[in-house]
């Protein structure tokens, strides 16, 4: 169990994190959601003991980081922004240098392969970390921080620079961890967490502005209010018509255009589904609709919502 | 603190950094040895010795130039500190490689002495007195006085490297301060104060050293040298420590 109470980092008069508590119960896979420079990885940095808060304090099942040093790293695997890979040094020894470096008490070959044959890097443990594809890289990074079988894993943003298969590689390989570990996972990615954890802290300027159950975020963001629809026939009707309707709070050109159809980004009032009112208004005025999708959130647009929803709405 | 060890022996022998640092040894030992008693037709070698400080404080840079720097740069240090490892035993971990590879390469400089004594036998067979011996009591006493300063020089060089990450500034930094420690004791001779000439020298590790080229064997030099090697590698921790607390 990870606790985290009033944490602060500052440097010099910046609040990078700015008194962040919460609590990662045992099996949980919690997802540190944040745009880029919210301070996710000094928290983890701080969880990590890499770096010391300023003040509040970090127990890892009830040690705490700062205090009780060894026992608390003991059970942290961590996996930084930037895998530390010795690139001179092939996969096979880098990750026997990490169990030395841990003092695991497992038999060495039979646990190193164990991780290698769990991250899929198997077929590649004798070549040099140097010639490995950024993806290997960083299946090596996860498998350096599963080494000595950490009860509590934690992963700063392990997706980032891989391709879209490599992600879902990545994503499977942590939803697994999740069945036997305690693990932490920042990201900017919100189909990430989404996609892996059970729990979602989202966090920005320092500060957690939600912190709730996948499902229950998902409800609050999926209620989609934004379409993308492409219709075909005269432009300033079809505008002067489609805001006439009920529920449409607004409507305008996106300026993407095929033949004589144009697409339009079509925004509704909370809760009104309209997708079957327009089609059939637009049927009726004989102007076929080409195509019609919705708009999904950025991240942007959560984090406002989450700003300005009322205490009652998040829960 | 074993497993750092064994990384960094390792990693000394699979990069260039390790051949280039006993090649430089060896290359310059042998040039100063040649120089300094071959040359100049003595068996004398007060005179090697005092030189070798020069040549330690070429080499023994290039052998701490990485280690922290290095796992700066490319992050790698951020495993080492999250790891369930002291700061110390890091450092110490990097400190006893450094000081192994350090005591191979003195041990092969020894193929310097053969032809002393190749020369000295020769001379001893042909009649002469033997005059030309070299004193072996001499020679291990000046070993070990330089294997203590380069304990002190590379935790000097352990420290300035945990504080930059540019491996090209930590050598010069490194160098410029051994440098200028021998120099506060060569030329402390001009200086009129007999209060801060005596501080200085007391300083100095050239002064210290000279001592064991006389064939002095000075207890206050080992405890003066293994001090400094300490206080160097307690501020290379203590670096990590304050970085941690920024």
């Amino acid at each position: 169990m990870v606790e985290i109470k009033h944490l602060v980092k500052r440097f010099g008069n910046h609040f990078a994190v700015d008194d962040i508590s919460f609590t990662v119960g045992d099996g949980e896979v919690v997802g540190f959601l944040g745009p880029n420079g919210a301070g996710k990885s000094t928290t983890m940095n701080m969880i990590t003991g890499y770096l010391s808060s300023t003040s509040g304090t970090v127990l890892i099942d009830g040690h705490d980081i700062l205090e009780d040093t060894m026992q608390a790293k003991k059970l942290i695997g961590f996996l930084p922004e930037q895998p530390p890979l010795y690139i001179d040094m092939t996969v096979w020894e880098y990750l026997s240098f990490v169990f030395d470096l841990k003092d695991c008490k497992f038999n060495k070959k039979k646990h190193i392969e164990e991780v290698c044959s769990l991250v899929k890097i198997l077929d590649v443990k004798n070549r040099l970390i140097r010639n490995l594809s950024k993806g290997y890289k960083q299946r090596v990074g996860i498998a350096g921080a599963l080494i000595g079988n950490p009860k509590i894993v934690i992963f700063d943003e392990p997706t980032v620079g891989l391709d879209p298969k490599q992600i879902i590689d990545i994503r499977n390989l942590i939803r697994n961890l999740g069945k036997n570990h305690t693990v932490i996972l920042s990201t900017h990615i919100m189909q990430e967490v989404q996609a892996v954890c059970d729990r979602i802290v989202v966090i920005n300027n320092g500060k957690i502005i939600a912190d709730e159950k996948t499902a229950s975020f998902n409800n609050a963001v999926n209620q989609n209010t934004r379409y993308r629809v492409k219709i075909a026939g005269p432009q300033k009707e079809i505008l002067k018509h489609v805001r006439s309707l009920v529920g449409i709070v607004s409507c305008e050109v996106h300026g993407e255009r095929e033949g004589d159809a144009f697409s339009y980004d079509i925004e509704s009032a909370q809760n009104i589904d309209i997708r079957k009112s327009l089609f059939r208004a637009l049927a009726d005025k004989g102007w076929p609709m080409l195509g019609m999708e919705p708009i999904g959130m950025e991240l942007e647009d959560i984090f406002l919502k989450l700003i300005n929803a009322p205490k009652g709405d998040k829960k | 603190m074993i497993a750092i060890f064994k990384r960094e022996m390792r990693a000394y022998f699979t990069t260039s950094t390790g051949y280039v640092f006993l090649a430089v040894a060896l290359a310059l030992s042998g040039i100063v040895f040649g120089a300094s008693t071959l040359l100049m037709s003595s068996g004398d070698t007060g005179a090697y010795f005092s030189l070798m400080l020069f040549v330690l404080l070429i080499i023994l840079p290039i052998l701490t130039m990485r280690s922290f720097s290095e796992e700066r740069r490319t992050k790698t240090e951020q495993l080492l500190l999250t790891a369930p490892i002291t700061t110390t035993q890091m450092v110490l971990g990097k400190f006893l490689s450094a000081l192994s590879m350090f005591l191979i390469a003195l041990t092969l400089t020894c193929v310097n002495y053969i032809p002393l004594f190749a020369y000295a036998v020769d001379f001893k067979s042909s009649g002469h007195i033997n005059a030309m011996a070299p004193n072996i009591a001499l020679i291990v006493g000046n070993m070990i006085a330089l294997i203590l300063v380069g304990m002190s020089f590379i935790a000097i060089g352990l420290f300035v490297s945990s504080l930059t990450e540019n491996q090209f500034a930590s050598v010069v930094i490194t160098i410029a301060i051994l440098l200028g420690l021998l120099l506060i004791g060569i030329f402390n001779s001009f200086i009129e104060s007999y209060a801060i000439r005596t501080i200085l020298s007391w300083l100095s590790i050239y002064s210290r050293y000279t001592a064991f080229t006389y064939g002095i064997f000075d207890i206050g030099a080992i405890i003066y040298y293994l001090s400094i090697s300490g206080v160097f590698l307690f501020l290379a921790v203590r670096v990590f420590e304050a970085r941690k607390y920024n």
